[in-house]
């Protein structure tokens, strides 16, 4: 294998049998990390900088699955057209959780964590987001929002950007600079069974698990002479034979101990006790608390993606109470944490998340006190950096589009905020297009 | 193990890497376990030993021409109705209930809908399953690696048609195709429901044509960029206007067919049969065409490597000229390709990532394990990013080493320990699955064949990797040492050893 083991330094049997983690990190690293350095953009002279945050920063996306009812999240209560359309299932105005009094808009008051958060200065709500020619389709409208795109084809938008800073490839070219740019390097890291569409680029690859025991060998790693035998053949120094160098057994070999490193620092990593408390089980709450962990441990990676299914609510809706009021608890109760956890350990200012889904829900209610596929719909930024406040007008009531909110803000002068501004992209362009006039999220701005 | 030796002088002076010359050197075990693997799914250490002792041109015509072989599979079951269109009836029920504002009414017809969706996304389960097994059982591995071929090639998504029917239609057209001839395949493309529906073609309109069909029909599916115009994709969008289908069938709209004259690629055109046939008429198709072929067959060059190097540019241009001789037909291309010296060179052998579905199919295939819970294999195929029936884009899987990165080989990895040991991946259900695998059948079939006298740790090598010459040999020595202490090595250590060699970067390979 070439240069990245010292074998002349660590005898292979040191090499496998010194203390796992440690040994690998100071053995490896300088492979796992050194593609990740590139990607990790440096301060750049001249570039703003946020006094006292990290430069590697960190993006969370929280997605919410299935259309979150848009209306009944942040509550347009300054309107009876909001009431008219919403006989069964609106939200009363005195239980409303008031945010911006000019804007006329709260959250609904299961999400009394997001309204903490708001009063602490560290929500944006961005209303009206949609983009042109909604699809109704939950795969096809998630596909637009993950590749930014209303075709809902390409490559996703956070792969693009991973390419864009690392290989310095963009929107529509393809192909790679070489075959070493696909290692393993973990820019982005999905909890779920794959990495969602939103991550996939041409060279940077994402890593996706649903929980920490999958990102493991299952034959027995760590467990007497199997485990052993496990360690000796997948962190083999010699796997590589003569006149291989090069070749797909060397990438194999090369990823395959890039994996086991990698494996180690988040189980580890994870398996860490969390510096706050989170509300009782919810799906949302164990991947937040994961993504923390990992934070506090330093990953590399700069996007963490999380997700909340459940949304799609077009029967027993509820109002103030029910299903999609469990669902916005549940929510904003794992958010709260997670800032609280990051806080405790100092990692909440260089954290943003950014909270979406596939669409909004129809004005009306339908007869089973549900609500049918929408189009435009609020999103959450969150994070000390954040600009307090309501960004953007609500859409109209009144004046729809067969019974949907027009849009008024398309969601990628959002993410042409989060890439430029937070990110720090060269040129959010590259990935989105031109003409997308990136939204102010964050409080300073240099 | 030989090397690529030719028979005759290799022209373009590519020594060692053979030729697309008939292959002149051994025809062994090595050589018929590469070319089962490649032309197939692998096989058992039995079937490569018997092929083997056929000779290279009985048991390349065997896999070829697999006319004559009983596939000896179940057809799929599949209803056509599940998403079929509403009827005229139904269409007037609705809008009655909506102007009646007859809630009760709208919320029921509602419900049907949603039933109808979660039926046909079971049956899309149903005959992704049914496919796996089918890939599993054949008779006829080329067949079958054909049409997953042409699967990823004219790429078509059930995510976005959401029609499983239309799916199975499709996946059986590229199935009657599969070795046949390439220009009937895009004919047939043209006309194939789930196509006209993913590229949107069943939206094109006379006075405003949608392109996409016909831009990928040329960029992806036979000419590749730079060898036609804007232009050609404007005129040729027009000739494929009118191409739809009514439920399940093909339909030609004349009304909504713009029949002014067009010109694509040089050639007047008037519909979309002689669009297909300006393509054809383009030695670039055949050449595109070819190398899909080659990267399929022969090798991913690595990734980032966007052109084949000499020698295989010039296989690829043999390759093509066989082609356009041949009419478009592929056997004779594949035929001449799995003889050919190249094919069986040094470089090219055990040189491929394994897709997906290569490594489960041809795990079961090849080490004859249980194929266990199909449910729970495609999931973890999933994981490793290949979906059967979701491929990622209209341009299909990648492949190469776009397959591997840390989180897809522990799911390669842990979906070979669930399959030799039962053991599923957490999360799913801890039991182990009760059928045992005989790794016992691998070493009695390797001594069988004088390949490891009494040496366990060699033969599984032998069958599962192809060679045993590998430095780890000596860990899984050491393994095995430690659990017989020296003795008769049990079916428990077998076991774990086969879970370990899977586990070897190499298993990864073909």
């Amino acid at each position: 294998m070439s240069g990245d083991i010292p074998t002349t330094a660590y005898t292979r049997r040191q090499f496998v049998h010194g203390g796992l983690v440690l040994a690998s990190a100071s053995v490896t690293l300088p492979a796992f990390l050194s593609r990740s350095a590139l990607a990790l953009p440096r301060a750049v002279p001249g570039a703003a900088a946020i006094p006292g945050v990290d430069q590697d920063r960190v993006l969370v996306v929280v997605q919410l699955s299935g259309g979150n009812d848009g209306l009944n999240t942040v509550v347009p209560y300054f309107s009876p057209d909001y009431y008219r359309a919403r006989g069964g299932i609106g939200i009363r105005e005195d239980r409303v959780l008031k945010l911006d009094k000019a804007a006329g808009v709260g959250l609904h008051p299961a999400m009394a964590g997001m309204a903490e958060l708001y009063n602490e200065g560290m929500v944006t709500v961005v209303q009206g987001v949609g983009y042109p020619n909604p699809n109704r389709s939950h795969f096809q409208s998630m596909d637009v929002w993950h590749t930014a795109d209303t075709s809902g084809t390409g490559d996703g938008w956070l792969g693009k950007y991973f390419d864009a800073e690392c290989c310095g490839y963009g929107k529509g070219e393809s192909g790679r600079p070489d075959g070493s740019a696909a290692r393993g390097t973990q820019l982005g890291l999905a909890i779920g069974a794959a990495a969602p569409l939103a991550m996939r680029g041409r060279t940077a690859s994402s890593v996706s698990f649903e929980s920490p025991e999958l990102f493991r060998w299952s034959g027995g790693e760590g467990e007497g002479d199997l485990g052993h035998a496990y360690d000796m053949i997948t962190r083999a120094p010699d796997a590589v034979l003569p006149g291989e160098e090069g070749s797909n057994v060397e990438f194999l070999t090369r990823t395959t101990l890039d994996a086991r490193v990698s494996s180690e620092l988040i189980r580890k990593a994870v398996a860490t006790r969390p510096m706050a408390s989170y509300p009782a089980n919810s799906p949302l709450t164990r991947q937040l608390q994961m993504v923390a962990a990992m934070i506090r441990a330093g990953l590399p990676t700069r996007v963490y993606y999380t997700t909340l299914g459940g949304f799609d609510t077009h029967s027993g809706q509820g109002g103030e109470q029910g299903r999609h009021a469990q669902l916005l608890g549940q929510l904003s109760g794992a958010v709260r944490a997670f800032y609280q956890d990051l806080k405790a350990s100092g990692h909440d200012a260089k954290t943003m998340t950014m909270c979406f889904s596939e669409f909004g829900r129809r004005v009306g209610q339908n007869a089973s006190n549900g609500t049918d596929h929408g189009t435009a719909a609020p999103m959450f930024m969150i994070g000390p950096m954040v600009r307090k406040g309501v960004l953007n007008d609500h859409p109209s009531l009144t004046d729809l589009d067969s019974g949907d909110l027009k849009y008024t803000l398309d969601f990628r002068s959002v993410y042409a905020g989060v890439l430029g501004k937070w990110l720090q992209a060269q040129d959010p362009a590259v990935v989105l297009g031109k003409g997308y006039k990136p939204v102010e999220i964050l409080r300073w701005r240099g | 193990m030989s090397g690529g030796t030719t028979r005759r002088k290799d022209p373009g002076g590519n020594s060692g890497l053979g030729s697309f010359e008939p292959h002149g050197g051994d025809f062994g075990f090595a050589e018929a376990r590469h070319l089962l693997w490649r032309a197939g799914f692998g096989g058992s250490a039995a079937q490569v030993a018997l092929i083997a002792g056929w000779g290279l041109e009985r048991a390349v015509e065997h896999l070829v021409g697999y006319g004559g072989v009983e596939a000896g599979t179940r057809p799929a079951e599949a209803r056509g109705d599940i998403k079929r269109e509403r009827t005229a009836e139904e269409r007037r029920a609705e809008r009655a209930a909506r102007q009646s504002r007859d809630e009760e009414s709208l919320a029921r017809i509602r419900l049907t809908i949603q039933q109808r969706e979660r039926d046909d996304r079971k049956q899309m389960s149903q005959v992704q399953r049914w496919w796996l097994a089918r890939m599993i059982e054949t008779a006829r591995p080329l067949e079958e690696k054909l049409t997953l071929l042409w699967h990823g090639h004219f790429a078509t998504s059930y995510r976005t048609i959401e029609n499983s029917y239309h799916m199975l239609r499709q996946n059986e057209m590229f199935r009657s195709h599969a070795a046949g001839n390439f220009g009937q395949m895009l004919f047939a493309i043209i006309r194939d429901p789930a196509m006209l529906a993913y590229l949107n073609n069943n939206q094109s309109r006379r006075d405003r044509p949608n392109e996409n069909l016909a831009r990928e029909l040329m960029e992806l599916f036979s000419l590749g960029v730079g060898n036609y115009s804007e232009r050609d994709i404007k005129e040729g969008a027009r000739a494929l206007t009118g191409y739809t289908f009514v439920g399940n069938e093909f339909a030609f709209q004349a009304s909504n067919h713009d029949p002014n004259p067009k010109r694509v690629l040089g050639k007047a055109v008037s519909d979309g049969d002689d669009f297909v046939k300006a393509i054809l008429a383009k030695r670039e198709c055949a050449e595109f065409v070819c190398a899909k072929l080659y990267r399929y067959f022969v090798g991913d060059y690595p990734s980032g490597v966007a052109q084949a190097d000499e020698a295989a540019a010039g296989v690829i241009k043999e390759m093509s000229r066989e082609l356009l001789r041949a009419r478009y037909e592929l056997r004779p291309v594949l035929r001449r390709l799995f003889l050919s010296g190249h094919f069986y060179s040094a470089r090219v052998r055990g040189s491929q990532i394994k897709s997906p579905t290569q490594l489960v199919v041809g795990a079961v295939r090849s080490l004859n394990t249980p194929a266990r819970d199909l449910d729970v294999l495609s999931d973890a195929m999933d994981r490793m990013g290949q979906e059967l029936f979701y491929p990622p884009s209209v341009k299909g899987w990648d492949g190469g080493r776009s397959w591997i990165n840390t989180a897809t080989l522990y799911a390669r990895q842990n979906a070979m320990v669930y399959l030799i040991s039962g053991k599923r991946p957490v999360g799913r259900d801890a039991l182990a699955d009760a059928e045992p695998f005989r790794p016992e059948e691998l070493v009695k079939a390797a001594e069988a064949l004088g390949m490891s006298e009494g040496d366990a740790v060699a033969a599984l090598l032998m069958v599962m990797i192809g060679r045993a010459d590998i430095n780890e040999r000596g860990d899984l020595e050491e393994f095995a040492r430690r659990r017989s202490g020296g003795g008769r090595v049990d079916h428990a250590t077998l076991v774990e050893l086969a879970m370990l060699i899977a586990a070897l970067p190499r298993y990864q390979l073909c």
